[in-house]
């Protein structure tokens, strides 16, 4: 098949599902064709360079877009030695830290790039050394990790009476660490710049050399509150590589945890952003509702959070009681609606949510917003209605969306999901076909690359991976929806006040694990 | 007078001992009303038996004055709660101070709580004192008020005479306590950093106005604290007990009624702590900016009080 981007004309080869096409081109049209899909109304949704010398290659940098054809993974080859490309953050502004990533984990640099200051990399490794290059030993310990400050060059803002909080990364909540800088004014953000990175785990490299089914623990793991999303991802992504078909029971049952979590994990942000203007009563009720829903979850499957239960090849667990999930899914939509309207009629709730933390649509597809957040910013891209992959393709779902940016949007487009959800599960339930749950995975016996790309709750995960001729994993690429959204939380803060920024933060809850890997 | 004394020293260690004992309750109100098993009531006793239990830890750049401000605040609150009239009117205290003074007591202990606070240069501490300067620079004239309507009744600023005024001699309604009363509750919410103007149970730092302030403490200056908060909430409720509620509390040398005022005490503590508590559950925490204007409204409410009460109660 071909496609057109501007004048840039591609032949692309299907790649895992039918709307994920994938093509090889040289780095010097890499941004003419980038501008291509930006001016089509594409996005950028992940950056991730690997090392391929080991294969005969040099380095390579893979990018994926999302446009109206479909996604995008577009690999550009780059030379063993001083690999670089072109900058792309005049096009995405998103590529920005995915570019600053690449550079400390691969050593790939962005020509032309302005912001060229570390992300990820703290003071854990010397400058010199990329722990993702096949050569990187982490075995023992490099001799100058600890011997350099982390001194990170935050941005200042000057002027009469402006002055800096620091905050974190240690909170005095139990919550996951990240640094926020605010500049203000008395109370009013003036500048928020945010210092992400303490979680990283070194995950991509646990990942080489792995086993596959053991690929799938680690990857559900890479962002706990999304492990039906990761792990789906993930298994898409190896069954892609392998040319391997998956009965059509175990793709709706994949669905149906996939809903499942989205479920539990709007239940729960719409409690925590009760708790956060003091609605004890909001917090008290949705955890009880989530609390519940995660037990029906263990009874039902084994796992509270469905853990492991989505497996390259098919479902670790199978559904037998239909009326129990249906009646629990029937009584939770009357339950969450009793609580929306104590929601939507309170005054104090209301004043707190409408207008505050704004991302305004225009600013929001600048950023690249997506998911959840992009939806409540005018941002219409879902996986499961534009690009259906099996069985959303037979379910017609329904895309919550909102036009005004701030936190009450991201709170409707929560309640909109947690409907629907509930809709789907029931419509999944009745319907879901017969047979094995199950395929054997065939022998290895050729290098393998696939992606896998999954609306999770927060917004579209993405796993790309390559395997060995030996059928272990030779580099895999999870993304999070947060590495885009991230930045989008410094562009909301803005004219707010600081006894504000929990809320806000809240309501685009992303994910800190996940985005630093 | 020696009676007089065990007395005053009776009510002061009633009030330590029945303090925690509110927080205690309001906490099981609100667990209650939020569908929620509720702690134990004696749970605000064993985090403070807790917290004495352990060591102290001190910032580098703390000076004695973070080390001292714990006591002193204690102490401006164990004098306030000895100050106000719960059991009995008319103690040997009680000439000490009148209400303008009980105003400045509590300003003292804010004062030593703000300095303590920006004394280690956290930007939480100076955070959280900024909120409470700007708090509290509404909240007292509005205080103000609500006392000089009451003391425009009795012609006196002094409590045992406001309450005698208004418990023991004729009964009569007084439209004036009416928005005296509907202005100290909204100046009590702010005082002692409640719902809808502060959250004493939020863990998110940025938001915190009281909580702040005391991010550093820890062990026994964190359990004194912790007790001036409690014994805080006691003496404004007691303070709104002898000036809108005062029946009950014993007249002055009148030993006999003490049981009776005892109960009366405990009853209306029991009420006040669940209104506290359905008023928590059912608002929620307004922005902080918007806390000025509630405070205004307090203050209007105030001097309503007072223009009330001469067009109405000659």
């Amino acid at each position: 098949m071909k496609a057109r981007f501007g004048d840039i004309e591609l032949k692309l080869t299907p790649q895992g599902g039918s709307s994920v096409w994938r093509f090889s081109l040289e780095s010097a049209r890499l941004r003419a064709f980038a501008q291509a899909i930006r001016d089509e109304g594409g996005q950028l949704i992940a950056l991730w360079g690997s090392d391929d010398r080991h294969l005969g290659q040099g380095f390579a940098l893979h990018t994926l877009y999302l446009s109206s054809q479909g996604l995008i993974w577009a690999h550009c080859p780059l030379p063993a030695d001083d690999p670089a490309y072109p900058d792309l953050t005049g096009i995405f502004l998103q590529a920005d830290r995915m570019q600053r990533a690449c550079y400390d984990l691969l050593g790939i640099r962005a020509e032309g790039a302005v912001d060229t200051r570390k992300w990820l990399r703290h003071a854990a490794w010397h400058e010199k050394e990329h722990p993702l290059r096949k050569d990187f030993s982490a075995c023992p310990p490099c001799p100058s990790a600890g011997t350099e400050l982390d001194a990170y060059p935050f941005i200042r803002v000057a002027g009469d009476g402006v002055h800096e909080i620091p905050v974190g990364p240690i909170h005095a909540g139990v919550i996951e660490p990240g640094h926020f800088r605010f500049s203000v004014i008395g109370d009013k953000v003036l500048k928020l710049e945010e210092r992400l990175g303490y979680t990283h785990k070194g995950i991509e490299k646990r990942f080489e050399g792995m086993d596959l089914l053991v690929g799938q623990r680690l990857a559900g793991r890479v962002s706990g509150d999304s492990h039906a999303a990761y792990s789906w991802a993930y298994c898409m992504a190896v069954e892609a590589a392998l040319g391997l078909v998956v009965p059509e029971r175990a793709l709706w049952l994949r669905a149906l945890f996939l809903e499942i979590e989205r479920v539990a994990n709007h239940l729960g942000d719409l409690g925590t952003l009760g708790n956060d203007v003091a609605l004890s009563f909001g917090f008290a009720q949705f955890w009880r509702l989530k609390e519940e829903w995660l037990r029906l979850a263990a009874r039902l499957f084994g796992h509270r959070y469905l853990f492991d239960r989505i497996v390259p090849g098919g479902v670790a667990a199978d559904l037998s009681h239909t009326a129990a999930l249906d009646a629990a899914a029937a009584r939770l939509t009357d339950e969450v609606r009793e609580l929306k309207a104590i929601y939507d009629e309170h005054a104090g709730v209301q004043d707190r949510f409408a207008h505050t933390g704004q991302v305004a649509p225009a600013m929001a597809t600048r950023l690249g917003l997506i998911g959840l957040a992009g939806r409540a910013s005018s941002q219409a891209w879902d996986l499961r209605v534009q690009f259906p992959h099996p069985p959303y393709d037979q379910l017609a779902v329904n895309m919550a969306i909102d036009r005004r940016g701030d936190v009450l949007a991201r709170v409707e487009v929560r309640f909109a999901e947690v409907f629907e959800s509930l809709r789907l599960i029931q419509e999944i339930v009745r319907r879901l076909p017969t047979g094995p749950v199950h395929a054997p995975l065939p022998a290895p016996g050729q290098v393998g690359e696939g992606l896998g790309c999954v609306e999770g709750w927060r917004g579209p995960i993405v796993v790309a991976l390559r395997m060995g001729a030996d059928g272990r994993l030779d580099r895999v690429h999870p993304h999070d929806p947060s590495w885009q959204n991230w930045p989008a939380l410094e562009v909301g803060i803005l004219g707010n006040i600081v006894p504000d920024f929990p809320l806000i933060n809240k309501s685009f809850n992303l994910s800190y694990s996940g985005h630093d890997l | 007078m020696t009676a007089g004394i065990v007395l005053q020293v009776a009510q002061t260690l009633l009030a330590l001992l029945l303090a925690p004992l509110l927080i205690g309750w309001v906490n099981i109100c609100r667990a209650w009303l939020q569908g929620r098993s509720a702690p134990p009531l004696l749970q605000p006793y064993y985090s403070l038996r807790k917290l004495f239990h352990k060591d102290a830890t001190l910032a580098h750049e703390a000076s004695p004055l973070f080390r001292f401000a714990p006591y002193m605040i204690f102490a401006c609150m164990v004098l306030a709660a000895a100050i106000v009239p719960s059991l009995v009117n008319d103690l040997p205290f009680s000439p000490a101070a009148d209400v303008i003074a009980l105003v400045g007591l509590f300003a003292l202990a804010r004062v030593f709580q703000a300095l303590a606070a920006m004394d280690i240069g956290t930007a939480f501490g100076s955070l959280g004192a900024r909120r409470e300067m700007l708090i509290a620079f509404l909240a007292e004239p509005a205080l103000l008020m609500v006392f000089f309507t009451a003391s425009l009744i009795s012609q006196s600023t002094e409590l045992p005479h406001i309450v005698e005024r208004l418990a023991h001699q004729e009964f009569a309604i007084y439209p004036s306590l009416a928005f005296a009363a509907v202005a100290f509750w909204m100046v009590s919410t702010a005082e002692n950093a409640r719902v809808p103007v502060d959250n004493p149970t939020t863990h998110l730092e940025l938001t915190m106005i009281h909580e702040a302030m005391i991010l550093e403490y820890s062990a026994r200056h964190l359990a004194l604290i912790e007790w001036a908060v409690a014994l805080k909430l006691y003496t404004y409720s007691v303070l709104g007990i002898a000036l809108f509620l005062p029946w009950g509390i014993a007249a002055a040398g009148d030993y006999t009624s003490l049981p009776l005022a005892l109960a009366a005490l405990v009853v209306k503590l029991l009420l006040g702590g669940a209104a506290l508590a359905l008023l928590e559950t059912i608002n929620a925490k307004m922005r902080l900016f918007r806390a000025p204007e509630f405070l205004g409204t307090a203050f209007l409410l105030g001097v309503l009080g007072m223009l009330t009460h001469f067009l109405l109660e000659p």
